[in-house]
């Protein structure tokens, strides 16, 4: 219990400190977008709380919009994640037969293969010969959820599926069945029900996966493009200054770290609750 | 060992029929990545008239739909001929023999010593239960630190600041390349050391709460013994099987260690091969590392069937 709401503390807090970036940077004054390059590198101070990086943009200001972009692209991949890998969990289990080999197998093939290089592959993909705009934040983003989608829905389809084929078995989903009620209505009524904290757990590590794996390739310089803020392409910046400003490449990283340490947290406090 | 005949029969396959969908998804993927060789060849040359550039792309098959130049690229790997990496100017398997060979001895000594230190911290929170919350709490923080950003703090310290160790890249001809690996594999291994550590603590209490112990320790064996010799066999098996499920991760690990620290092997090779446009490479090198993953994911089965015969019998 204590870990479920310790989890949950950290990551209300990110919300947060997130959610408060416009209010910070009026009161600061400065613009975290804008380059100032009179400011390259600078201390902190009472101006730049944190410093600023190599650009002289605020790095606290950007510490917090940059959570916006991590928050909501993990979130978002997820809960995408989630839905459709309970989706194809259930419908594996429910119909069994090819069905399930043939999804099963396509989630062994997924899980089997390194997943980083396709990604990276998958990330230096041309939006534009699909008829999408180049450059845009919100294509950006949606661009990451979904190569994270395609990777993340494996881990929770095989637990939903697991989950789902022990519920099938249960005697009150027989007796259900036996009652007359509809497919439609047992899945959703007594079997989804079930699979919710199991559900609950695979998608807090998948939130705490989807952060990684965006920050690792806005580091790589496949992700979030710059001038908007992600915690991993401000790394990329950090890393080329490691003599001018080390403390820069401190931050961002320790974000990093506390949002996944906050999912982890989350996702063993309710598997705990639901022994 | 007609368990292990039927695994590798029915795993052999299902590894070849991966490669073939994986080769052609990202045929595909490459496909919608900006810029082929003759949209470079004209940012270089601008005296080059459409008509040329016409020309350039029926000579180089350019103008074929996807699906057929996919074809004839198959047909060429079948036939043993990998061709040229555009961005290096050497035949393909020249450039990726020397790089697989580099990332292997990476891994495989991170591996190394990730499974020593997470089973030594798995087997202290299972004999002492005192310290089971620190090995908890080191386990999750050693899950949760992001490699890339471990990379770049281990660089600041020990290479900025210290100065002990190269901050990366390779070792000159002479050079020992012991230093060089260091700060790479630890940057691996500790990630890696939390996985073993959970399931080493995991595996050993239960193992060591269940009558064959007992009776071993009421036969007067002594606590190492107990340890080493009759539980750790045992729980062995999912640490196998976790290696099994990790041989993916490690190489994903390799491809952001080595992009950190500038290292020669598979990871920076293909992310450079991407981000150079050198589509043959990028390709070859994907299918490699997935190959070898999926190799070594079959021989950790293996490993296990032969440490736990009652595995094939299921």
């Amino acid at each position: 219990m204590t870990r479920l709401r310790l989890g949950l503390t950290l990551l209300a807090l990110m919300a947060l400190a997130a959610s408060v970036a416009p209010w910070a940077q009026q009161w600061l004054g400065t613009d975290p977008f804008a380059p100032d390059l009179f400011a390259r590198y600078a201390e902190p101070s009472a101006e730049h709380p944190l410093g600023a990086d190599e650009l002289g943009r605020d790095l606290l200001l950007r510490l917090l919009y940059g959570a916006r972009v991590s928050l909501g692209v993990g979130l978002a991949a997820a809960l995408a994640a989630s839905v459709l890998g309970t989706a194809l969990g259930v419908l594996a289990a429910w119909k069994g037969g090819w069905v399930d080999a043939v999804l099963m197998r396509l989630a062994d093939g997924l899980l089997a293969l390194p997943a980083l290089p396709i990604l990276v592959l998958l990330a230096a993909m041309d939006p534009a010969k699909l008829g999408l705009p180049r450059g845009d934040a919100m294509v950006d983003m949606l661009r990451i959820v979904v190569i994270l989608v395609v990777f993340g829905w494996v881990g929770v389809a095989r637990l939903a599926r697991a989950g789902a084929l022990s519920l099938l078995a249960t005697d009150y989903v027989r007796a259900a069945r036996a009652l007359g009620v509809t497919e439609a209505r047992l899945l959703w009524r007594h079997v989804l029900p079930g699979l919710a904290a199991p559900v609950a757990v695979a998608c807090a590590l998948a939130v705490a996966g989807a952060i990684l794996t965006e920050s690792v390739l806005s580091f790589l310089g496949l992700g979030i493009q710059p001038p908007t803020p992600s915690w991993g392409n401000m790394l990329a910046n950090a890393q080329e200054a490691v003599f001018a400003a080390p403390l820069a490449a401190l931050w961002p990283g320790l974000a990093i770290l506390i949002a996944i340490v906050g999912c982890a947290l989350v996702a063993d406090g309710v598997a705990r609750r639901g022994q | 060992m007609a368990g292990a005949l039927n695994l590798l029969l029915w795993r052999l396959p299902q590894i070849a029929l991966t490669l073939v969908l994986l080769s052609l998804a990202a045929w595909f993927a490459i496909g919608l990545m900006p810029g082929d060789p003759v949209s470079l060849a004209m940012i270089s040359d601008p005296r080059l008239t459409p008509a040329d550039i016409e020309r350039l792309r029926a000579l180089h098959g350019l103008d074929q739909p996807l699906i057929e130049r996919y074809l004839a690229w198959a047909g060429g790997l079948l036939r043993g001929e990998f061709g040229y990496s555009r961005l290096f100017a050497q035949p393909v398997w020249r450039v990726l023999w020397p790089a697989l060979l580099s990332t292997l001895a990476l891994v495989g000594s991170a591996v190394l010593l990730a499974a020593t230190l997470g089973v030594a911290l798995g087997a202290l929170a299972a004999l002492r239960p005192r310290a089971a919350p620190l090995v908890d709490a080191v386990a999750l923080l050693a899950q949760a630190v992001p490699a890339f950003w471990l990379g770049i703090l281990l660089i600041i310290l020990f290479a900025v600041n210290l100065g002990w160790l190269p901050a990366g890249g390779a070792p000159d001809a002479g050079q020992s390349a012991l230093p060089f690996l260091v700060l790479p594999v630890v940057t691996i291994a500790f990630g890696q050391m939390a996985a073993y550590a959970r399931h080493a603590a995991a595996a050993l209490s239960a193992e060591l709460s269940r009558p064959h112990i007992t009776s071993a320790r009421a036969r007067g064996a002594g606590e190492r013994r107990l340890i080493w010799r009759h539980a750790l066999p045992n729980a062995a098996v999912p640490l196998l099987t976790l290696l099994a499920l990790d041989a993916g991760s490690l190489v994903s690990g390799a491809l952001v260690t080595e992009t950190v620290f500038a290292r020669p092997g598979m990871g920076k090779l293909l992310y450079d091969a991407v981000m150079g446009n050198d589509y043959n490479l990028a390709l070859l090198a994907l299918l490699l590392v997935a190959l070898v993953t999926m190799l070594a994911t079959l021989l950790a089965d293996l490993a296990q069937r032969w440490i736990d015969p009652r595995l094939g019998e299921r």
